[in-house]
């Protein structure tokens, strides 16, 4: 029996760091979310209705990058080692990466917040989706390539740390979490690509004024070619988990591993060539490339609906190992007081009803009705909201024992707290969708208009008013009750023979039962790259075709008249 | 690889809901002649709308028995036409709207109805609705575009045939 903290005590420190970094993130996007829920509702506006947006900069951004992937970090790092029963190859590497993407955060976050503050001349309103002309501070383009910069190292970390296990064991299969951690690291440097071009070659130096304009739709289309697959960055480390953890601590294993290994390569291959679906409404971009990512991106529920069918079954066995029978009641058997299982439990029912909203923004033409309304913020709580953040909270109770050696504080809270978040977000998301298909828009301070008002199906805009303020108000009283918990379980102390030996899932179909072909991960960054190329070459060359590669322009906003300014606009008509 | 009976049943039944699907949204685009936002129009400049005969006068036309074209201008934080006059059109008429920007990307969302469009500058969203009984609508941007997005509101109103008039022949 021994823990991973023994095992790996070097990891274990960087590991620790990611996720108290990732649970600052956290806090603070909770706390803005209630603010956004209070605003929104005209219950109660803290700030001027001009600077919600940068609340709402601050949680899109805070929850959707740094919590995310901090996170993930953290448990990939778990899952190679853990996998490979191996340390990296060289720790201060590993803290290298994490360090910078410390570092591109924290740059990232001078301007905004700095825009809340007055007397602060920089600020960063422009949401996590900064669509130029929409313009930031060029701190936060730094930052955010800085911390892109320092993904890539850590994705480099894991496949060099795999690369010497390779070397120690010429013959093994690689095994199943390494196997995930390396086809999401192919993947990102993939579909990462876009943003940091979108990023470092426009952006930054347009933000300097190096460049005098920017290509609206070619950065918009560089920015959603990394917008879609960034949400299999978060639910593949989710699905991982669910794979490799969740059926261990059902009781049981995992149902079969050489289908996690087909649905990982899936997820490679279709996640990034769908991009445009996030476009099917912008002029200038053809019906039939918004025809091809809309067939990619159905083809992409395949693989979620084979882990939905790999967890479930799993799960049952699980339960019939720890004496479940009958046709449903095996469910009565399942361990529903710990909240590592029943957390996750509840994220997975959440997906499946979030699968049923997406099918429906999936589908071209019936995504004109609920395109930009609250129903699309309904729909990713249930995703990256919930799916996500309630599956890396629940494995929190798990992990944290691992990495610090310290029991959790009360696992009767943790139950509570995950409930309370699934009820939360069930009248949250509810509220939220409703409202969209009446024509709510999202991202906006005050969704009360002079002229008309929404009359939603159902009920009344009080009514989903208040579904959003109570659903929000029990999210954010979920959240503290987690960070709580942490904190007070951090501040006791090391209980090494109370906690569990660190482990994941055997499988009853193992790795030996798929073929090689699968753990061929060349063969398959390589069709990968293909079908990128063949999806993405022709829209954005027509797209340079059509406005050029720095034109049509537009104004940036906010207008900065900076000295700076004005210098480099003799230099902008150069590279113009 | 021995797959179970099981999921190789699940694979099938996967397989036969996302052709479904495809189909069906195929079918709404091709059969039912459900046009989508594309890249039929050609690019504009954004900082010269005035120089463009649909935008430097933004407007209602007449184009054919009851087919009307409407140029709006979105921009921060207004429909011209919308915002300050209403967008008006008769009852049972055909209705395309061409809308640009002149500054950042807004959206041109007639909210509980499926007309709806992104407005990005450079480029012209064009948008054809079929209009029926009179109703007055609101005009939305859903498009986050700076401090005063949520004041971005206009109205478009579809009247009774004998209360039409177009601006031009006031
Ligand atoms: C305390 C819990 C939470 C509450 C009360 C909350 C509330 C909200 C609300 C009301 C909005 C919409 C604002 C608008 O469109 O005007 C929003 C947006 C958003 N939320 Fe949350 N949220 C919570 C947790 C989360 C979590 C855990 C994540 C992801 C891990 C998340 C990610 C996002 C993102 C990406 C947006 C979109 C930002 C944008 O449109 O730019 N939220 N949230
Ligand atoms: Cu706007
Ligand atoms: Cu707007």
């Amino acid at each position: 029996m021994t823990t991973y903290i023994e095992r790996f005590p070097a990891e274990a420190r960087v590991i620790r760091s990611t996720f108290f970094t990732a649970f600052i993130a956290l806090g603070i996007g909770a706390l803005f979310g209630l603010l956004q829920v209070l605003h929104r509702t005209d219950v109660h506006r803290l700030v001027d209705s001009a600077d919600y947006y940068h609340i709402l900069t601050i949680h899109g951004v805070l929850l959707a990058l740094t919590f995310t992937i901090f996170f993930l970090a953290g448990v990939f790092t778990w899952g190679l080692t853990t996998s490979l029963d191996r340390g990296v190859v060289d720790v201060r590497f590993t803290w290298a990466w994490y360090g910078l993407m410390v570092g591109g955060t924290a740059l990232a976050a001078i301007p905004m917040f700095g825009g809340l503050i007055d007397g602060i001349d920089m600020s960063a309103g422009v949401l996590f989706t900064f669509y130029a002309p929409l313009q930031a501070h060029p701190l936060f383009y730094l930052g955010l390539a800085l911390f892109i910069i320092g993904t890539w190292l850590a994705g480099a970390d894991w496949i060099w740390t795999y690369l010497a296990w390779r070397r120690e064991n010429p013959d093994e299969r690689i095994p199943l979490p390494t196997f995930m951690v390396l086809t999401t690291t192919l993947f990102w440097y993939l579909s990462s690509l876009g943003v940091a071009i979108a990023v470092v070659v426009f952006l930054l130096p347009w933000s300097l004024g190096l460049l005098e304009q920017v290509n609206p739709l070619l950065t918009r289309t560089l920015f959603w070619y990394f917008g879609h697959p960034v949400v299999y960055f978060w639910l593949m480390p989710t699905y991982m988990l669910w794979y490799v953890l969740l059926p261990k601590v059902a009781g049981g294993k995992l149902f079969s591993d050489p289908l996690a290994r087909v649905v990982f390569v899936l997820f490679l291959l279709l996640s990034t060539p769908t991009g445009i679906h996030h476009q099917y409404l912008d002029p200038g971009i053809a019906e039939g490339f918004k025809f091809i990512a809309m067939t990619n991106t159905m083809f992409l529920l395949l693989p979620s609906l084979l882990t939905a069918f790999t967890v479930v079954a799993s799960v049952e066995h699980g339960a019939r190992q720890r004496g479940g029978t009958g046709y449903l009641g095996w469910l009565g058997a399942l361990p529903w007081r710990d909240p590592v299982f029943t957390g996750m439990a509840l994220a997975g029912l959440m997906f499946a009803a979030a699968g049923f909203s997406g099918m429906v923004n999936a589908g071209m033409n019936i995504n004109y009705l609920v395109h930009n309304t609250f129903w699309i913020v309904g729909h990713f709580h249930l995703t990256v909201g919930t799916a996500v953040a309630l599956t890396f909270m629940a494995v929190t109770y798990w992990l944290l024992p691992q990495i610090t050696g310290k029991p959790i504080w009360s696992r009767s809270v943790g139950l509570a707290q995950v409930v309370t978040w699934f009820v939360g977000m069930t009248l949250m998301s509810n509220a939220m969708h409703r409202g969209g298909l009446s024509g709510v828009p999202r991202r906006t301070a005050e969704p009360q208009y002079e002229n008309f008002d929404f009359t939603p199906a159902f009920g009344t805009m009080a009514e989903l008013d208040a579904g959003v303020v109570i659903g929000g108000s029990l999210l954010f009283l979920s959240a503290v009750l987690f960070l709580g918990n942490v904190f007070v379980s951090l501040t006791g102390g090391k209980d090494l023979t109370s906690i569990p030996e660190n482990a994941y899932a055997e499988a009853l179909s193992g790795a030996e039962d798929g073929p090689l072909i699968l753990d061929n991960l060349k063969l398959w960054l390589v069709i990968a790259v293909l079908l990128v190329v063949l999806t993405y070459a022709l829209p954005i060359g027509a797209i340079i075709d059509r406005g050029g590669l720095l034109g049509p322009g537009g104004s940036p906003y906010p207008l900065v008249v900076e000295s700076g300014r004005a210098i480099s606009i003799g230099l902008g008509e150069v590279v113009a | 690889m021995n797959i179970h009976a099981y999921e190789k049943l699940w694979l099938a039944a996967s397989l036969v809901l996302i052709v479904l699907f495809i189909g069906s949204v195929t079918y709404g685009a091709v059969g039912a002649g459900i046009a989508m936002v594309d890249d039929a129009e050609g690019v504009i400049d954004p900082d010269a709308l005035d120089e463009d005969d649909r935008f430097a006068d933004p407007r209602v036309e007449e184009v054919g028995e009851n087919e009307y074209e409407v140029y709006v201008v979105a921009g921060q934080f207004f429909f011209d036409p919308g915002t300050f006059e209403p967008i008006e059109v008769p009852e049972h008429s055909q209705v395309t709207f061409y809308v640009t920007s002149p500054d950042v990307i807004h959206s041109f969302s007639i909210p509980g109805t499926n007309a709806n469009t992104m407005v990005i500058p450079g480029e012209v969203a064009s948008m054809t609705v079929e209009v029926g009984d009179p109703q007055e609508y609101g005009i939305v941007c859903n498009e986050f575009c700076g401090g005063g997005h949520h004041d971005m509101e206009g109205e478009f109103h579809v009247v009774p045939e004998d209360e039409f008039t177009l601006e031009a022949d006031e």
